[in-house]
């Protein structure tokens, strides 16, 4: 056991100014709760289409076989988490919060850059303790639909698509072959059930069922793909 | 001609075949720098469902202490708040002190706002305080009560991560008790239906997880009224003996009889009385 037991990592509500106390190789590995999993998050014109697997896995027992991965930061915001559960459990809180009081502040919705900057300071301010991979996707007036990627290690960038999660590995050539700028809501919908599906089949850590919305100036639709209803690709 | 297979029938006893390179792995790993694992079994069944009026909590009754039972009757089954318990799976310790910790802070929680407490509080409050410590309060919860918003049941990781779900299980038993429920759970249970599937579940972790045993508790929640019952089943009552295995006086022969009188003086005597007061 660790003689340090107290582990000032301040990722909680409130607290800006946080003691870092760094463990000896805190290592996460696959025995602790939770792990990754399939996101991805697309843009199209008016708003995102936002999509996960429903497995957390400790170690090779599937803890929760009907995980929502896709977690609400504001009204029109949301984040997909990948990764640890309790870190980005505990990260979206953090952010929620933070979010909450900046748009009080402001008396307007805030914007989708301000959510994944604040997820970017905190995935990069404790990068060595986390292990977080986060898509924040969402719809805001200034800019509509925008899809931030903030993966390990604390990067942000905006992409037009993004997949996330260790299911991703196996549809990169599948996202990129079939992305085409200008789809439409149902074409995006489509479009991730079927990656999220196809990432399901060949990785052991996700499963389950296919959590999709669809977040615009309207609001949020969620839409849940249970097993028998997924789209069938042929099995060789 | 049909190959012959032996079947090496198993001699009985311990097999001692992997001694050796046990022995020097153990030697060698330390130069390593790695450590041996540790088997640190939580030894415990805990599960919840969620049924038509409320919750339904259960828990085995066994404390142990690496391959020995410390506690044969333990309470795993904690208070939180009149309408809030938990069960708790992993170091006895961790789990009596943080759910001891958070029932407080709820308490004044609840004075403070002037309502019942909320199940989500207690979790919100369980999950803040186990990601503070990464992980290294060893406690993992199954979190069960009924407020203002309905009955709701929470599994909470050392880690600090949690789910709300309509039944769940946790400890080493947790996969049997969890087949239990896959089986048979249906969403809006009645009482009777409940309490015999949260009681099996329990009984297939005691039976079949050697770090579960004893008895069943079961804690039955409903909106306005607790039924805590400890025990609710006794699966493992210890047997009566059929038979007296004493001898009687002369079953064993005496050859000879030497008495060697030993003499002592008293050389001191004196009274300490206890301080009762």
């Amino acid at each position: 056991m660790c003689v340090c037991v107290c582990v000032c990592v301040c990722v909680l509500q409130c607290c800006r100014s946080a003691a870092v106390c760094l463990c000896s190789s805190a290592r996460r590995g696959l025995s602790c709760n939770g792990w990754s999993g399939t996101i991805m998050a697309v843009e199209f014109e008016g708003g995102v289409v936002i999509g996960a697997d429903s497995r957390t896995t400790t170690g090779a027992y599937i803890a929760n076989r009907v995980t929502d991965k896709l977690t609400p930061i504001h009204e029109r915001i949301f984040c997909c988490r990948s990764g640890s559960a309790a870190d980005t459990q505990a990260i979206a809180d953090a952010v929620t919060y933070q979010l909450g009081f900046h748009s009080i502040e402001l008396d307007e919705a805030p914007l989708v850059q301000t959510a994944a900057s604040l997820f970017r300071e905190m995935c990069y301010r404790y990068r060595e303790e986390l292990m977080a991979g986060i898509i924040v996707a969402g719809w805001d007036p200034r800019r509509g639909g925008q899809v931030y990627t903030v993966p390990v290690g604390g990067m942000m960038t905006r992409q037009p698509v993004s997949v996330g999660g260790s299911g991703s590995s196996y549809i990169y050539g599948y996202v990129d072959s079939n992305y085409r700028a200008g789809m439409s809501k149902e074409e995006c919908l489509k479009f991730t059930a079927e990656a999220l599906t196809l990432a399901m089949e060949r990785d052991g850590s996700s499963g389950g069922v296919v959590r999709l919305a669809v977040v615009s100036e309207q609001g949020v639709e969620r839409q849940v793909i249970l097993g028998n209803q997924l789209p069938k690709f042929s099995t060789v | 001609m049909a190959t012959v297979s032996v079947c090496q029938y198993h001699s009985g006893g311990f097999s001692f075949e992997n001694c050796k390179r046990n022995a020097l792995l153990e030697a060698d790993i330390n130069k390593l720098g790695f450590s041996s694992p540790a088997a640190r079994k939580t030894g415990t069944t805990i599960c919840g469902v969620v049924y038509k009026d409320g919750v339904v909590l259960g828990a085995d009754t066994r404390a142990t202490e690496g391959m020995v039972v410390a506690d044969k009757n333990c309470s795993k089954i904690h208070y939180i708040s009149p309408n809030i318990y938990c069960c708790g799976a992993g170091t006895a310790a961790d789990t009596e002190m943080t759910t001891q910790i958070i029932s407080s802070n709820l308490e004044l929680h609840s004075l403070s706002t002037g309502r019942l407490p909320r199940v989500t509080t207690a979790n919100r409050m369980l999950k803040q305080m186990l990601f503070r410590y990464q992980g290294y309060i060893g406690a993992a919860l199954v979190l069960g009560g009924v407020d203002c918003n309905g009955p709701h049941l929470y599994s909470i990781y050392p880690h600090g991560s949690t789910d709300k779900l309509p039944y769940v299980t946790m400890g080493s038993g947790s996969l049997a008790a969890m087949a239990v429920f896959e089986d048979r759970y249906r969403p809006n249970m009645e009482e009777e239906e409940a309490k015999r599937l949260v009681r099996d579940a329990i009984a297939a972790g005691i039976f079949n997880d050697l770090g579960s045993g004893s008895n069943i508790d079961l804690c039955v929640i409903t909106k306005g009224k607790v039924d805590y019952l400890r025990p609710h089943d006794m699966a493992n009552k210890k047997g009566v003996r059929t038979g007296s295995y004493r001898y009687k006086h002369g079953t064993t022969g005496v050859l000879t009889k030497a008495v060697t009188p030993l003499n002592l003086e008293v050389v001191e005597e004196s009274v300490q009385t206890m301080d009762t007061s």
